[in-house]
Parts: structure tokens; C-alpha cells; sequence
């Protein structure tokens, strides 16, 4: 029998707001256990919510970048549980009335494109974090991350791949954070994906019982388990088995799924309005004021870089894989006026360093200014691209003025033709050798003899008026 | 409807809540009487009619997104019966 | 005149004349508590040093030349459901008899700010859940006027201090009659405010939707003293809805020749007290004395109310209450073994029968399968509710009603039947679910010779005309100067 993969997800992603959804404690990542806390995250007796708008804010930004419409009307419901992670013992989330619905998101699998459906996007409330203290055996608790703004993007079962679903998740990931309202850090936590998977017969139109695995925090093991899972649920069913409709852990070190031991299967979560906060009815303004001030995705910055900046293709994509690094080349080229050179730069010498040096691109701190004077000065033939390296390298680590640097260590390239004629002569003189070897047609003389030269010049020398020089002195 | 000790016990549960055998056999009784006098809003035709979970129908109730002072967390953690010097501490959870 | 016979604003009055200390004030109450509170039980925890400190504390301010509040100096009393910032904040239940909360609720702060001297905490129905004040975990309070007898709930003990002596005023709240139902067992006035006119922030939620803050006093003008320093706007209670406090200076007029008050027949048929029923009567044609319209009419909806209030508030307090763990605060349950056991324990053990009760209720109207029999059924029924109130006023200003079906019955006569005790809460509930205000006033006195209240509700934020014609009745009768002797 073949079977078909059905899978469904939910991505859970933190907003990049400030301060908390409903109180004004900050949602910075790993600060002291609860030191970010408050009566409200906490759950104190007599205190209530008030709504941070800006995560209607951002929940309608990425809305609007799936496609989805937009519900004027929303409110919120609590999902009551219990679990020591959750203060109030329940949850506010949306059930009834969700911000966002009925989207899509095109993706690149298996060579062809393909929509996926956004059933909707709803706004809720993170819970804290749970620390196994193995010493007393217990649970310790910090409520810094409860009350975290969350948006839940729910898809339709569309996909029918692990592949199709990785992709799905780049791209998202890709959009949540260009429009700037996730930093979409896995390793943190800061997004979260749920799998619902099911399989059945290759044909069938019924949907089969569907499984699902909570908290995946890494693409990696996404499609690990997605295929682990595939495949133990159709291996079930062949050998007479029925698929028992449940939460299951994926381990990523055993590269197996196992059904959990809680009775999430069975929960009743009494889902009702919440009644401590007010619907949220969104006008006309509101959601102009939203669409004008949209960040510009990525896609669409792959299409301005090529088209109107003259950047390659390759070069759009090594940009665009890290926003810092596309912020940091618009921010500069737009001042330097010279995109080609921008990107040249960062790709290459400025890549190297963060390699190097293991920075990632977020930590990164260029002054985009201070780049673009670096960048002027090699274009208008200042200072030649070797010193331009080292420019860079003393920027990116210290911040140093590119300017008052050059003229402090008088690295501004040698362009006095007097001067350049000297040490070509000198050189020479000094190696007839490569003279010889050159004049019997060895090209790589002439390089040799350029290396010496440079040397002589303290690396300064503009390369134009150096070769020229010394191309005329050697076919004399 | 009638309350019988499979109900009793599905609302025990959903309530975190653990009844002495004489408080089950009274909460049967009471409970059973409680929920058919509700029930007597089955006599009226609410047909189409909005559902209110305010008394008035007042929206957008928001504040900026501005940080301000958290607690001290020794004042977070001062009521709790069972804490660390910065955790509060319940029993394992099992997975 | 003793000082603890004094209304609020006599004592007010006095304090800026400089005729009476604020300390002299403080002790004269905590006195009073002292000699009256062993038997009548009305306060659950009493702060004298800090009474004492706030009392020079505010002595100081107006010896500066600050201008506070008609009631700066005076102490207030307050029901211990509200948060008062270190000292212990109960709820009348084992499961909070430890708890000190970090804040303070905000009408703590504006009563501070108004220079209220605190001083003590009142006792109450566990979690407000009750009307008599018998489900304490501290013991019931005792109806001053007859010590045999319960003071009504769930602000009992409020309401009893205040009849009492024991309290100049007391801030108390009301969900389906907590603060209307005692104030008439016991002979005082109060105020249940338009719901969004008082913020709840730091008071220990019952039902979200239907819960307010509000005073109770010697008589209106205490309480339209204490409703002006509570109303008005708060950012940290999104159901705030009020721009700014009441403003009561045209309240006192005694003129209420312009109003045209609505009196329902059906509520003074079947199931009530003969004597209930002629006090409510008699203030009507007291009304009508004064040049007021008087007219009969059928308030629909009647036999509604209590059922979907109880489901509504039900629902909302079993959500409100799950927090009680005994992880983050409150009550920790003996078997402590796994994290199931923590819940169970803390929960059975902290909890009393009732409340218990309400939070199983509200887990069954929730429930998948009953939600929408029950629970989303019940919000319907609050709009037509609302839809009859909305009626009734459009040919009245204001309805008078009477608070409860009888004077205050005997401790331990009604606690073993929680449907009876529901529906003494016949005439109050259906108010909190439209979310307006209504003020209670003694009209007379029942069987037994227990005192009788009646409620002049109005529409949303007409708190000032209820008050005008509540006065007007207190400037033309003596029920509310008539003391129980404690």
C-alpha cells in the first residue's frame, strides 16, 4: 500500500515587542529568573491585563504578509488548564474571533510551486519556563517568559512532504523576520513549531487519525521527524494497527517519536470570552496605518537589489540570508551611492571577518556611514583595496573613522608618478631575474615584480599607475 | 439532568478538586437542583441573539508598548510556600 | 455625640475644623472595634500601628495647608477581597489566610491620596461567594441588631461594622448584591457603581463581568463622599471605562420633582415578606409625597436573573479561582507528593464546601457539550436583560425595588440550602448583569424588628440622580439615623 503524508502546522512565534502582551514587563531574553515579573504575568490575586496594542500591530503586519484577511472585529478567550508553567491556570488566546484569516504562503518544493493554505493567525500569551532541578528532583519556575506576546499561524493540512513543509518554514521564517515582528531564533525558542501529522492510503479522501508533536525548535529535526513519523504511522496501519490520536515527543537523539504519558489527548479547556479585556474593533485607520508603514519583505528586496541596484543574483541571496546584512547594505549604499561596491564588501572582506571572528550578523555593529566613507574613499582611488582590507578590519573591530585613520597612518595610496617611477626602477634594478623571466614571456613576473614594488611602496601604491609604469619601463 | 458520580468525578477533575465521599453524595444532591434550575433558561428563544460577555459594548481598551519597572522579585516570591532564592518550586512535571 | 456615632462627614467636618484629631479619630474607631468585635466578628485582621502612623501621617498634611478630601482623616474599613499592599488580604478563606500582597489595589491608593486613615480588614463570605457571610474561614459575623442573626453577604462584615460603630465607612464589594443585601439586613446605605466607574485592579476577582468596588456608610452622602475619591479612570483595568470621577454637587438638593420612578409590581407579589413589602411601599408613597411620579409596572425577566447570573458568575469564578495552586501563593495542601497531589490538596483543603460548589458549576457550564445550553445561553439572557432594563428607562429614571425578600434570617438557617440562598438574590443579581448602578437605603424595619432595605436603580453612570433621590428620602425620613445600640 502507498500512502499519503498529511501534515499540518502551528507555528508559534514571540514578538519582537518591548514589553509584555498584557503589562509592561519586559520581553527581553535571558534576564535573571524572574526578575522580568510582575503581579499581572504572575498571576496575583486581583490584578487583570491591559492589552499592549502593538502586538495587534504586528499580528496584522503578518497578516497582511500571508494574504489573510484581516478581522475587524477580534477578541480574546481563555483556554483554561492547569500546568505550573501557566500563572493563571489559564491561557489567553483567541478562539472565536482570531485577527487574522484565510491566508496563503507560496512555496518552492520538488522544482514547482505550490500555496499553502493560513487557516488563521490568532494572538496569545507565552507561558514561563520550567527548569528540572535534578538535585530535589523538582520543577523550578521562572514566569520571566509568561505573558510574552506569541502569534499562532495555523496552516491547513496542505502539505504533503517533510520537504514541503521545511520550505514552508523558511519562508515564513524568512517573512516574520524581515517584517520585523519576530526574531525568529529557534535556538531561544522565540519560534516554535507543532506538527499534526496523519497518513493514509495514496487516493483516499478521508483523512486518517492525526498525531501530534509539540515544540519542535529546529528545522533539522522538523524533517526528522515528520519522515520518522510518516513512516511509523503508515507501518502501523499496514501491520493492522490503528493510529492512536495523541501528543508524542519527538527525541531528536533517539530520532524517535513517543507518545507522552499526560492526558493532553483528553483535555476540556473550556474555552469562554475573556472577560477582563475589551474586543478589539479595527477601523479603516488602523489598518492603513499598518499597510503604510509595512516593512518591505524580502522577496521584494531580492527584486530591488537586482533589478535597480545592479546586484547579482547570488550576491541578493547571501544579502538577504541575514537581515543585519541587508540592513547594513542599504543603510550604505544609499548614502555611498555605489550598491555594487556595497555589496562586493560585505560579501566578501566583511563576511570573512564575522567568520573569522564568529560573530553572528545580529551582533553586528557597523556604522553604516563610516562604511560608505570606506567605500567612497576606495572608489574615488584614496587608498587601494588591499589598505581597504585592512580599513575594514580595523572598522569592524574597533569603529575607527576610516578617514581619520588613513590620515593618521598615512595610507592614503601613492599616486605621485615621480615617486612610483623610484621604486619601479629600484625593482628592477634589484630583480633582473624576474626582468628576464618576464621579457621570455612569463606573466607571472610581472606579478612578482608588482608584489616587490608594493612592498617598497608600504603596500600604498595605486596599482593603475604602478603597473602602467612599470609595463613601459619593461618594454623598453 | 441527573448528577451521577461519573459527572461528579469528570468535574472533580476538571477542577483540581478532591470531594470527601459525603461531600460528593451532597454535591450531587445540590448540584442536581442547581443545574435544572438553570436549565429554566431553555425557555426563552435566544434565537440569533448576541452573546454578552460585557454588560456594555465598549472596544479597544489598549496601552503602548513601553517597559516599565518589573517587581523586585523577593516581592514576587515572598507569598509562594514553596521556593529557591530565585525559583518558585513545584513538584516534577512527568512527560 | 460619640465619635463612633458620627457619619464619615461629621467626622470629616470636624477633623478640618480641627475639632477632632485624625489620631483621636483613628483610636476612637479602633476602641469601638476593640469593645464590639469579640462578639460581632466583623473584622478579620485589625492594623493599629499602621492606622496610627497613617492617622499622623495625614494630620501633617493638613496641618501643611494641604487640601484633601471632606473625608481626610476619617478611617475606612475595607473588605478584605480588596489588596492592601503587606498586609494580609484573606478573601475569608484558608487558602489566602497568609497572603500579603505586593501592591496595593488601586482604590487603596486613591483613598490614601484622599488622606483615609485604614484600619482594619472586614470579614466576608469566602471569595464573596455567599450571602450571609457564613462561608468565612474566619467565622461568621454577627447582625448587630440581633447577634442571633446573620448580617447578610457577601460583605457582612462591612456592612455590620458600619451599623455598628465599629467602621466610619467601609469600601466593600458587589457581584449579585454584596453590598446592597447586607447594607439592608443591617440598616446602612451603600452603592453598587455602574460597572467601569471603579477600577478593580487589586480586587480579588470573583466574576469578572459582574464585580464593583463600592461603599458602604451611615448614610448616602458617606457613601457619594467615598464613590467620588473611588471613581474615575485607571489604565490598569481595561473594563475602566469611566473618563472621570463622579461629580455629586448637585446631588443634595432634596428635589426630586422631576423624576419619574418606576415601581415593579411583579417583584412585590409571590415571595416576599409582608413586611418587606410595606416598607418598600410606604417609601414609594414617601416618594410621592415629595413630588416624584410614582408608577407600578412589570419588570420582565424576573425569574431569569438568578439562573444566568449564577451560570455566568459561576464560570467566571472557577476560571478566576484556578490559580490557586498552592505553587505561587496561598494555602500549600498536606500531601505534597506529586504535582497532582499539590493541586488536589491545596485546593480541597483551602477551599470551603461553596466555594467549592461554585467552582464545579462553573467547570459543568463550560464543559464541552453544556457550554451552549448553559453558558452561552446565559450571555444571551444578559442581553435581554439589559434590553428590559433599557425598556424600563426609557419611561423612568430609576426602578425602586426592594434588596431581598426578607429581613435578615437566623444564623445557620438557610446554609445548608444553596438553591435558597441563590434565589434571595432575586432582586440584585439581574442589575450587576446589566452592569448598572444601583443605591441601597434602610426603609423600615420587618419582623422581628431587623431593618429593611430598598434600591433605586438608575441607568449607566446616573450614580448622581440616584443619590439626589436617595437623599432626598434620607432628608425626609429617620430610618438611616436609627442606631442598633452596640
Amino acid at each position: 500500500m502507498t500512502f499519503e503524508t498529511v501534515i499540518g502546522l502551528e507555528v508559534h512565534a514571540e514578538l519582537a515587542t518591548n514589553s509584555k502582551i498584557f503589562c509592561g514587563c519586559s520581553t527581553q531574553f535571558g534576564g535573571a529568573p524572574n526578575t522580568h515579573v510582575c503581579p499581572v504575568c504572575t498571576g496575583m490575586p486581583g490584578s487583570l491585563p491591559v492589552f499592549n496594542r502593538m502586538v495587534a500591530d504586528f499580528a496584522i503586519r503578518a497578516g497582511l504578509a500571508l494574504n489573510c484577511g484581516i478581522s475587524r472585529y477580534t477578541k480574546f478567550d481563555r483556554k483554561n488548564y492547569f500546568y505550573p508553567d501557566l500563572p493563571k491556570a489559564y491561557q489567553v488566546s483567541q478562539l472565536y474571533l482570531p485577527i487574522c484569516r484565510d491566508g496563503w504562503l507560496d512555496i518552492e518544493a520538488g522544482g514547482a510551486t505550490k500555496r499553502i493554505g493560513i487557516h488563521e493567525i490568532h494572538m496569545e500569551e507565552d507561558a514561563g519556563k520550567l527548569i528540572h532541578d535534578p538535585w530535589e528532583d523538582c520543577s523550578l519556575i521562572d514566569y520571566n517568559r509568561c505573558g510574552v506576546p506569541l502569534i499562532e499561524i495555523v496552516s491547513e493540512a496542505d502539505f504533503r512532504s517533510a520537504d514541503e513543509a521545511i520550505a514552508y518554514l523558511e519562508k515564513l521564517r524568512e517573512i516574520l523576520l524581515y517584517l520585523g515582528v519576530c526574531d525568529c531564533k529557534m535556538q531561544e525558542g522565540s519560534m516554535r513549531a507543532d506538527i499534526n501529522l496523519s497518513v493514509r492510503p495514496a487516493g483516499s479522501p478521508e483523512l486518517g487519525t492525526r498525531t501530534e508533536m509539540k515544540n519542535m525548535n529546529s528545522f533539522k529535526a522538523i524533517h526528522r521527524a515528520v519522515i520518522y513519523e510518516a513512516q511509523r504511522q503508515a507501518e502501523l496501519i499496514e501491520a493492522g494497527g490503528r493510529v492512536v490520536q495523541e501528543t508524542r515527543r519527538w527525541d531528536d537523539n533517539k530520532d524517535a517519536s513517543f507518545a507522552m504519558r499526560t492526558k493532553e489527548n483528553a483535555q476540556d479547556y473550556r474555552y469562554f470570552p475573556e472577560p477582563d479585556l475589551l474586543p478589539l474593533d479595527i477601523d479603516d485607520e488602523w489598518l492603513a496605518r499598518i499597510k503604510d508603514t509595512m516593512p518591505e519583505l524580502a522577496e521584494d528586496k531580492r527584486r530591488r537589489y537586482i533589478g535597480e541596484m545592479g546586484v547579482t543574483e547570488y550576491d541578493a541571496a547571501m544579502l538577504l540570508a541575514a537581515k543585519p546584512l541587508s540592513d547594513l547594505f542599504e543603510q550604505t549604499s544609499a548614502i555611498c551611492k555605489n550598491p555594487k561596491e556595497t555589496a562586493n564588501l560585505i560579501i566578501g572582506e566583511l563576511m570573512r571577518l564575522l567568520n573569522d571572528t564568529g560573530t553572528l550578523p545580529e551582533d553586528l555593529s557597523i556604522d553604516a556611514t563610516r562604511l560608505s566613507d570606506l567605500i567612497l574613499l576606495i572608489q574615488d582611488g584614496v587608498i587601494n583595496r588591499n589598505v581597504g582590507k585592512t580599513v575594514l578590519e580595523e572598522l569592524f573591530r574597533n569603529g575607527t573613522d576610516p578617514r581619520q585613520y588613513i590620515e593618521e597612518r598615512g595610507l592614503a595610496m601613492i599616486r605621485d608618478g615621480g615617486f612610483i617611477e623610484a621604486a619601479v626602477d629600484e625593482a628592477i634594478k634589484a630583480n633582473g631575474k624576474s626582468v628576464e623571466d618576464y621579457r621570455s614571456g612569463k606573466e607571472k613576473a610581472f606579478g612578482f615584480l608588482v608584489g616587490q614594488i608594493m612592498k617598497a611602496l608600504k603596500g600604498k601604491g595605486d596599482p593603475q599607475i604602478v603597473n602602467r609604469i612599470l609595463r613601459e619601463k619593461l618594454s623598453e | 439532568m441527573k448528577i451521577d458520580d461519573k459527572l461528579i468525578g469528570y468535574l472533580e477533575n476538571l477542577s483540581r478538586l478532591t470531594l470527601t465521599a459525603r461531600e460528593k453524595e451532597q454535591a450531587k444532591t445540590d448540584l442536581t437542583g442547581i443545574i435544572e434550575y438553570m436549565a429554566k433558561l431553555g425557555e426563552l428563544d435566544t434565537e440569533g441573539l448576541s452573546a454578552l460577555s460585557h454588560p456594555f459594548a465598549v472596544v479597544n481598551s489598549f496601552r503602548e508598548d513601553e517597559v516599565t519597572q518589573s517587581y523586585e522579585r523577593g516581592q514576587i516570591l515572598a507569598n509562594a510556600p514553596v521556593k529557591s532564592e530565585e525559583y518558585f518550586r513545584a513538584p516534577k512535571t512527568v512527560e | 455625640m460619640e465619635i463612633r456615632d458620627m457619619t464619615a462627614l461629621e467626622m470629616g467636618r470636624l477633623i478640618k475644623e480641627r475639632k477632632l484629631g485624625c489620631a483621636e479619630a483613628a483610636t476612637a474607631i479602633l476602641d469601638a472595634i476593640s469593645s464590639a468585635d469579640g462578639e460581632l466578628n466583623a473584622y478579620i485582621s485589625v492594623q493599629k500601628d499602621r492606622a496610627t502612623a497613617s492617622a499622623l501621617k495625614v494630620q501633617a498634611r493638613l496641618d501643611a495647608g494641604e487640601a484633601l478630601s471632606p473625608l481626610a482623616g476619617v478611617p475606612v474599613s475595607i473588605k478584605d477581597n480588596i489588596c492592601t499592599k503587606d498586609v494580609p488580604t484573606t478573601c475569608g478563606s484558608k487558602m489566602l489566610e497568609d497572603f500579603k500582597p505586593p501592591y496595593d489595589a488601586t482604590v487603596v491608593e486613591k483613598l490614601a491620596a484622599a488622606g483615609a486613615v485604614p484600619v482594619g480588614k472586614l470579614n466576608m463570605d469566602e471569595f464573596a461567594m455567599g450571602g450571609s457571610t457564613e462561608t468565612s474561614y474566619f467565622g461568621a459575623t454577627k447582625n448587630p441588631w440581633d447577634t442571633r442573626r446573620v448580617p447578610g453577604g457577601s460583605s457582612g462584615g462591612a456592612a455590620a461594622a458600619v451599623a455598628a460603630g465599629e467602621a466610619a465607612y467601609a469600601i466593600a464589594s458587589d457581584t449579585g448584591g454584596s453590598i446592597r443585601q447586607p447594607c439592608s439586613f443591617c440598616g446602612v446605605s451603600g452603592i453598587k457603581p455602574t460597572y467601569g466607574s471603579v477600577s478593580r485592579y487589586g480586587l480579588v476577582a470573583y466574576a469578572s463581568s459582574l464585580d464593583q468596588i463600592g461603599p458602604i456608610g451611615k448614610d448616602i452622602r458617606d457613601c457619594a463622599a467615598a464613590l467620588q475619591i473611588l471613581s474615575g479612570p485607571d489604565g490598569r483595568d481595561s473594563t475602566s471605562v469611566m473618563e472621570r470621577p463622579f461629580d455629586f454637587s448637585g446631588s443634595f438638593t432634596g428635589d426630586v420633582k422631576d423624576m419619574t420612578i418606576g415601581l415593579p409590581g411583579n417583584y412585590l407579589s409571590d415571595g416576599i415578606d409582608p413586611d418587606v413589602r410595606q416598607a418598600v411601599t410606604q417609601a414609594a408613597k414617601t416618594f410621592e409625597s415629595l413630588g416624584a411620579r410614582v408608577e407600578e409596572f412589570t419588570m420582565p425577566m424576573m425569574e431569569y436573573a438568578v439562573p444566568a447570573y449564577y451560570i455566568i458568575a459561576c464560570a467566571e469564578a472557577g476560571s478566576n479561582l484556578s490559580r490557586y495552586d498552592g505553587i505561587k501563593y496561598g494555602y500549600r495542601g498536606g500531601n505534597a507528593g506529586s504535582l497532582a497531589d499539590v493541586y488536589l490538596s491545596s485546593r480541597s483543603e483551602g477551599f470551603g464546601i461553596e466555594v467549592k460548589r461554585r467552582i464545579m458549576l462553573g467547570s459543568f457550564v463550560l464543559s464541552s457539550g453544556y457550554y451552549d445550553a448553559y453558558y452561552h445561553k446565559a450571555l444571551q439572557v444578559r442581553g435581554l436583560i439589559r434590553d428590559a432594563f433599557n425598556q424600563a428607562f426609557q419611561k423612568y429614571d430609576m426602578i425602586l425595588s426592594p434588596v431581598a425578600p426578607t429581613a435578615a434570617y437566623e444564623l445557620g438557617e438557610n446554609i445548608t440550602d444553596p438553591l435558597k440562598m441563590y434565589l434571595g438574590d432575586i432582586y440584585t443579581v439581574s442589575v450587576n448583569l446589566a452592569g448598572l448602578p444601583a443605591v441601597a437605603v434602610p426603609c423600615g424595619f420587618g419582623q422581628s424588628a431587623m431593618p429593611v432595605g430598598m434600591q433605586l436603580i438608575g441607568r449607566e453612570f446616573s450614580e448622581p440622580v440616584l443619590v439626589r433621590a436617595a437623599d432626598a428620602f434620607q432628608q425626609n425620613t429617620d430610618w438611616h439615623k436609627r442606631r442598633c445600640g452596640k
